[in-house]
């Protein structure tokens, strides 16, 4: 026997761009363009000087380019009356942020894991109940709430601002976690509770380290949400701990003198940088995180 | 080692009640098969035993000690799920000392019987690996493992071999028996697989809507069937069924069907039939036998082959009957046969009781 001489020709999958492709693409282009324009005209702005920007042709590069207004924008644009820059918000921020992440992430795998695993008794009226707070706006909660904290003594402080980022991220959390977790067999929890595992041990030696991905996604989720929250910030966290959203506010509602537009620019850029990063480096989790709230609820 | 006694059992599902006024006695060392369709209650009994149910009433004695409402880690019991149920965050090493170390064991005990398991069942290769990197039959060795280390004396195997293709079955099966043969523990096996039943079991209990239907040894369960459900739901292919009457007389008794009559005077019955009652009976392929001398005659309509033997489906005025053929075959589908029904193995059951007579 000899080997076939002549195999059969194999045919490639053939292309093809269709009108239906076309358009695809063409609408993929606009909503690109759509959201780069403005963001190219910020990152352009922030490196030029005021008086390039005065000749008004905000879509051209910059001739000579410029970081004086980021710098200015970091230590020394004024933000009311201090001008500081808008780096002690950053810090501000941080201080915030990371409280409010890791506190309703564990909080809501707590809920999660009881809700899904032990289902105490009226734990379903409880779950809607909690449901029912995620539909309710935070603005009808605002005065009760900052009555609540004044008599707590926790109005204007971190503490304060961080109970309140707690509370209203508690639904979510909840809801995030109790999906996942009902997505394990129950067999699994039943395991555990003839192998003599409490209502802790089992969460914290069996649980928590299965819920990597999606504590990952809640942990993007909280940083973005929180670092950028506005309202709350302005109301609960008192004039030492304003979050970076609100210094960032005053920098560009402050006028004396000309709008510093690059300064401006640079200031919101600096801003959003933190969501952005998490964006960019986390793209895959985030749209699993938003695809895990909206398949089971 | 433990005995289990449930007595008048009660469980619910809100206003559902699946299993009601059961009582069952495990005797300590035996292996007891619950056997029974999808939804008949014997996973919802097994789990109540094992205190992951609450009962709506009853009680539930492992060993002589009442544990009705005892937590499933202090009933003495080690369990094995459909779904493995294998900690992925864990070693296979640490799967198996997880409840050892929750309570404390001192650590050479602990690693004393993980090591008698592992080398039970054959895992010792694979005691660093995650669940992830074994297959559905080394899972399921380690789900066995980590029950084993447990040394209870009650082990409680809800339906274990259901997710694994066909040859692993049989193989994990004839381990289980091993396993059974060298620990003496009792062992408490739910499935819905009459095989698995019938080869692993002392005893069977057949179950049907949270009720015994049977309780009896496999043979027994198998060759005197209490009513036509079990009847049915034991033996593949299952039961013949013809439907007739009986003519009782002072010489004898004569089951009369469509174009059969058939004297079953040697038939074990267990009371006294009356004359003209419905009746239906009930024959097993292996007693249903095709040769050249038989007095009946049928067409053959369909020949399986199953490699050993062949399972041969013939009408015989309309009804199609199964018989088991060993051996090289001396005819062809539509060819006419003859056969003779192997009277002394037969069951009659009353036609509108289902009951077995």
């Amino acid at each position: 026997m000899t080997a076939v001489a002549n195999p059969l020709p194999i045919t490639l999958r053939p292309r093809r761009l269709g009108p239906a492709r076309i358009g695809v693409y063409a609408f993929l282009l606009c909503a690109s363009l759509f959201f780069l324009m403005p963001l190219y005209i910020m990152l352009v702005t922030s490196f030029k000087t005021m008086d390039e920007i005065r000749l008004g042709n905000i879509f051209a590069f910059p001739v000579s380019v410029t970081v004086e207004p980021w710098v200015a924008a970091w230590t020394s644009a004024c933000t009311g009356v201090s001008c500081d820059g808008i780096r002690g918000g950053f810090w501000n921020s941080l201080m915030i942020v990371i409280p409010s992440t890791i506190l309703p992430i564990f909080l809501g795998a707590l809920n999660g894991y009881a809700l899904s695993f032990w289902r105490p008794r009226g734990s379903q009226v409880l779950f809607g109940i909690l449901m029912m707070g995620a539909f309710i706006p935070v603005q009808v909660m605002m005065f009760p709430l900052v009555r609540i904290l004044a008599t707590l003594g926790l109005f204007s402080s971190l503490p304060g601002i961080v109970l309140v980022h707690v509370i209203f991220s508690m639904p979510v959390m909840t809801l995030l976690f109790r999906n996942y977790y009902l997505s394990i067999p129950q067999e699994l929890f039943k395991a555990a509770r003839i192998d003599g595992g409490g209502f802790f041990r089992i969460f914290v030696q069996l649980m928590l380290p299965m819920s990597t991905p999606i504590i990952i996604v809640a942990a993007i989720m909280q940083v973005t949400g929180v670092w950028n929250d506005y309202i709350l910030g302005l109301v609960f966290a008192g004039r030492d701990n304003l979050p970076m959203t609100v210094q960032l506010n005053n920098v560009i509602n402050t006028t004396t003198g000309t709008r510093l537009y690059n300064v401006n620019m640079a200031a919101t850029i600096l801003t959003s940088m933190v969501p952005l990063i998490i964006y960019f480096v986390s793209g895959r989790w985030f749209v699993r995180g938003i695809a895990a709230g909206a398949v089971k609820g | 080692m433990a005995s289990v006694e449930i007595h008048d059992l009660c469980i619910r599902f809100g206003n559902n009640e699946v299993i009601k006024d059961l009582s069952l006695d495990v005797v300590d060392g035996e292996f007891l098969v619950l056997l029974g369709p999808s939804g008949c209650g014997k996973s919802t009994l097994l789990h109540s035993i094992a205190g992951l149910i609450d009962v709506a009433g009853g009680r539930i004695d492992i060993g002589g000690t009442d544990m009705t409402w005892a937590d499933p880690t202090d009933r003495n019991i080690g369990m094995v799920f459909q779904s493995y149920a294998l900690y992925p965050t864990m070693t296979v090493e640490r799967n198996m000392s997880f409840g050892l170390r929750i309570n404390g064991t001192p650590k050479a005990e602990i690693e004393r019987r993980v090591n008698r398991a592992a080398e039970m069942l054959q895992l010792q290769p694979l005691l660093h690996r995650k669940p992830s990197q074994l297959s559905g039959g080394q899972r399921q060795r380690v789900a066995i493992g980590r029950a084993l280390v447990r040394e209870a004396g009650v082990f409680l195997f809800d339906e274990p071999l259901s997710n694994l293709d066909a040859k692993l079955r049989a193989e994990l099966r004839r381990e289980l028996k091993l396993l059974h043969k060298n620990l003496g523990s009792t062992m408490i096996y739910v499935t819905h697989d009459q095989v698995e039943a019938m080869t692993l079991a002392t005893r069977i209990v057949v179950m049907r809507n949270g009720k015994i239907q049977q309780i009896g040894a496999p043979a027994e369960v198998y060759e005197k069937p209490e009513n036509l459900f079990v009847a049915g739901f034991l033996g593949s292919p299952g039961m013949n069924i013809l439907s007739g009457r009986l003519n009782v007389s002072s010489n004898g008794l004569v089951f009369v069907s469509k174009g059969l009559t058939l004297d079953i005077a040697s038939c074990p019955l267990m009371g006294r039939p009356g004359n003209e009652q419905e009746v239906l009976l009930g024959i097993r392929p292996e007693n249903l036998l095709i040769h050249a001398a038989g007095e009946l005659q049928a067409t053959v309509s369909v020949i399986e082959p199953m490699g050993n033997h062949h399972v041969v489906w013939i009408d015989f005025n309309g009804n199609l009957l199964s018989s088991i053929v060993t051996g090289a075959l001396t005819f062809r589908v539509d060819e006419a046969v003859r056969f003779t029904i192997d009277v002394a193995k037969v069951s009659l059951f009353d036609k509108t009781s289902e009951q077995r007579l």
